[in-house]
């Protein structure tokens, strides 16, 4: 295995699948001759690779986007479309929504939508125009199925499994992580599968459960509280629809406490559906009351300071398990 | 329409007004390339101050415009304050916005600038509503809508357009046709050559004019404008420019044809309408303009450099009018 960024691990699935197999295509805005030209970016250099039949830029149209990767995939093709920043999946979500979702059901199982949406997604100083953790909204939806990597293996190999899954899977990928984090990727093609919790760190007195760039903050708290002789395991979800709620409840069962982490604001975000699956499924086995670590109820800021501000800090993570488990 | 031609003040005006945008955003440039003074993406309007110069000047300061992300120079034409427009753009406590808008959702409603939107396609759709607002308050104004002509690919722009073709609203519609969508040429995004033909779809009037040509623009604009304010329904001006940076000014524009760069450089709007007042004997030199220009940004660089960045916790505000009581 080599050390590679997140970024070159996402191209590599996608130089994979466009080998691998005639059907699959690319599109959306600048994922062929983009204005970025860092090697550490998910398409850098596929259109040289594959053509402009294969990598194909598109108009900023997300509707059209979306539509071509619905009818095309219904057609027997294997879509692989970007939405540029997360907030943008609004224009996109009639046709992911309302048609990508729920076509095969409405046609009584006869209709595959074999299609996979790769959103960009993080907080990076532009405001909440662009800056926007929708993971929930999109979660909410049947039919849908939802991955949102945190490491070069698992951003390649959940990639992979998206792209050949039956069904439509949004794949979230944290643009900071595509250069932020290097590590080990396997060659080849490798697939994690979806619905697979990931132990990233054993331990005893606390179960947390996050995903994305948040599953690095819980590290990091986890080392801070090592140091005072608390441990916490972190659950790694890798995907939210399908969940793996085995894993997590596994662990709640040994560890007797539970908090959830992200990155989006907490009102109705994805802790609120973790901490009452594990509520209803462990009430009276749990030491504390479970709980969440969220953003503010706050659109993500623009200025640094108050970009900051929003972002849940390792130093609150380690905060609220040492209330967990101290009382 | 007949009308009489520019005096002296108006041509010089739009002169002063072309320079003082080219002086901010070279000196956002320079900035955005010195580690750490500004914060995110960067995006300018380079090559494209005719536009902005020659359509808010033939505006009335009842008439509202709706931006896009480069907006720049829309505001500064429009008077905005360079100071507060610059503290804004370092993220400071004194910015326009207080922080909260950085470069790209800038509002200055106290100007009309009513707002600004940052996903592609959506300031029209906004902008029909505004118009819809003031006739329905019986105003004689106008709301100019700027938007790029990648933009006019996604549906949300046709739907506006339709939308106030069918209901007459007074809409100027400006597309700053500056022949890139990010890293696509205009023939990449777009099937027509000319978005102004578009017009005809929507029931109203479609013009084009060379967006490098300030007096071109704005007499444009002033017909236009006026059509608009009499009841005439909307209308769309296409101002065909071209972007001289890359799409912010992160992007070293690698896909541009440099000869093609270059014979627009030599179309520059400023040199070119220098000239033009030059032979007309209004203006000796340009340098004692452009230095004053550049002193207005000296000083709006120094007033946001004074601004302290705001307090973390000021990150609460402003998400509802009155705040909902709420754990954090
Ligand atoms: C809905 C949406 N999709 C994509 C983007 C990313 N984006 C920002 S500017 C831009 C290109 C817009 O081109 P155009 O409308 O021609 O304006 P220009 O930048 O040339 O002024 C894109 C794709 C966005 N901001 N909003």
């Amino acid at each position: 295995m080599a050390v590679k960024s997140m970024g070159q691990a996402v191209a590599e699935a996608l130089g994979l699948a466009l080998e691998m197999d005639a059907n699959v295509f690319l599109a959306g805005e600048g994922v062929g001759a983009s204005i970025h030209v860092n090697p550490h970016l998910p398409t850098f250099g596929l259109l040289e690779r594959f053509g402009p039949e294969r990598v194909r830029d598109t108009p900023v149209s997300e509707a059209a986007i979306a539509g071509l990767a619905v009818g095309a995939s219904c057609m027997g093709l294997k879509p692989v479309v970007e939405v540029m920043f997360f907030p943008f999946i609004t224009l996109a979500s009639d046709m992911i929504v309302n048609h990508a979702a729920k076509l095969r059901y409405l046609s009584g199982g006869l209709s595959n939508f074999p299609l996979t949406v790769r959103v960009k997604s993080g907080a990076f100083s532009a405001g909440c125009q662009h800056s926007h953790y929708l993971e929930a909204w999109l979660a909410h939806v049947p039919g849908l199925k939802v991955a949102y990597p945190s490491t070069p293996a698992d951003a390649k190999g959940l990639l992979l499994s998206a792209i050949f899954d039956p069904d439509p899977v949004v794949v979230i990928e944290e643009m900071p992580l595509y250069w932020s984090i290097h590590a080990e990727a396997p060659e080849g093609d490798q697939r994690v599968p979806l619905g697979k919790a990931r132990i990233a760190r054993l331990g005893a007195d606390a179960t947390l459960a996050t995903y994305g760039g948040a599953v690095h903050v819980a590290l990091k708290a986890a080392e801070m509280l090592a140091e005072e002789g608390l441990s916490l395991e972190v659950v790694d979800l890798r995907s939210l629809l399908p969940l793996d709620t085995a894993t997590v409840l596994a662990s709640v069962r040994r560890t007797g406490r539970f908090l959830a982490l992200h990155d989006a604001t907490r009102f109705c975000g994805f802790g609120a559906e973790l901490v009452a699956t594990v509520a209803e499924a462990c009430h009276g086995e749990l030491k504390a009351p479970p709980r969440r670590v969220a953003a503010p109820d706050i659109p993500v800021p623009f200025t640094p300071p108050q970009e900051a501000f929003y972002k849940p800090s390792a130093e609150a993570v380690a905060r609220a398990v040492r209330e967990l488990v101290r009382g | 329409m007949q009308r009489p031609p520019l005096d002296r003040a108006q041509r010089l005006a739009l002169l002063t007004d072309m320079l003082l945008i080219r002086a901010f955003e070279d000196r956002v440039t320079q900035l955005a390339h010195e580690q750490g003074r500004l914060p995110g993406m960067q995006i300018t309007c380079h090559g494209q101050e005719a536009v902005a110069a020659g359509v808010v000047r033939a505006l009335t300061p009842e008439d509202v415009v709706v931006t896009n992300h480069r907006g720049h120079g829309h505001l500064l034409a429009r008077g905005v304050d360079p100071n507060a427009l610059m503290a804004e753009i370092m993220g400071r406590r004194d910015g326009l916005n207080r922080g909260k808008s950085g470069t790209l959702h800038l509002a200055d409603p106290s100007r009309n600038v009513l707002m600004t939107s940052t996903v592609v396609g959506a300031a029209p759709p906004l902008a029909v509503g505004a118009a819809f607002a003031q006739r329905y308050r019986g105003e004689k104004a106008a709301t100019c809508v700027f938007f790029g002509d990648g933009a006019a690919a996604e549906g949300s722009v046709h739907e506006a357009m339709n939308l106030a073709g069918v209901w007459k609203l007074p809409v100027l519609f400006v597309c700053e046709s500056n022949c890139w969508a990010g890293a696509q040429a205009h023939r990449e995004h777009c099937p027509i050559g000319r978005i102004a033909d578009r017009a005809a779809s929507y029931g109203m009037p479609g013009e084009a004019v060379d967006g490098n040509d300030v007096e071109a623009v704005h007499e444009a604009a002033l017909d236009l404008l006026e059509g608009r304010r009499a009841g005439h329904g909307p209308a769309l001006l296409e101002c065909r420019t071209y972007r001289m940076h890359g799409h912010g000014e992160h992007d070293p524009q690698h896909y541009v044809d440099k000869a093609e760069l270059a014979a627009w450089a030599g179309r520059d709007p400023i040199v070119r309408y220098a000239e033009v007042l030059r032979r007309d004997g209004l203006l000796d030199a340009v340098e004692p303009l452009a230095v004053h220009a550049s002193g207005i940004v000296d000083a709006a660089v120094a007033f946001a450099d004074a601004s302290p960045y705001p307090p973390p916790e000021e990150a609460l505000e402003h998400v509802y009018a009155n705040p909902i009581a709420r754990e954090v």
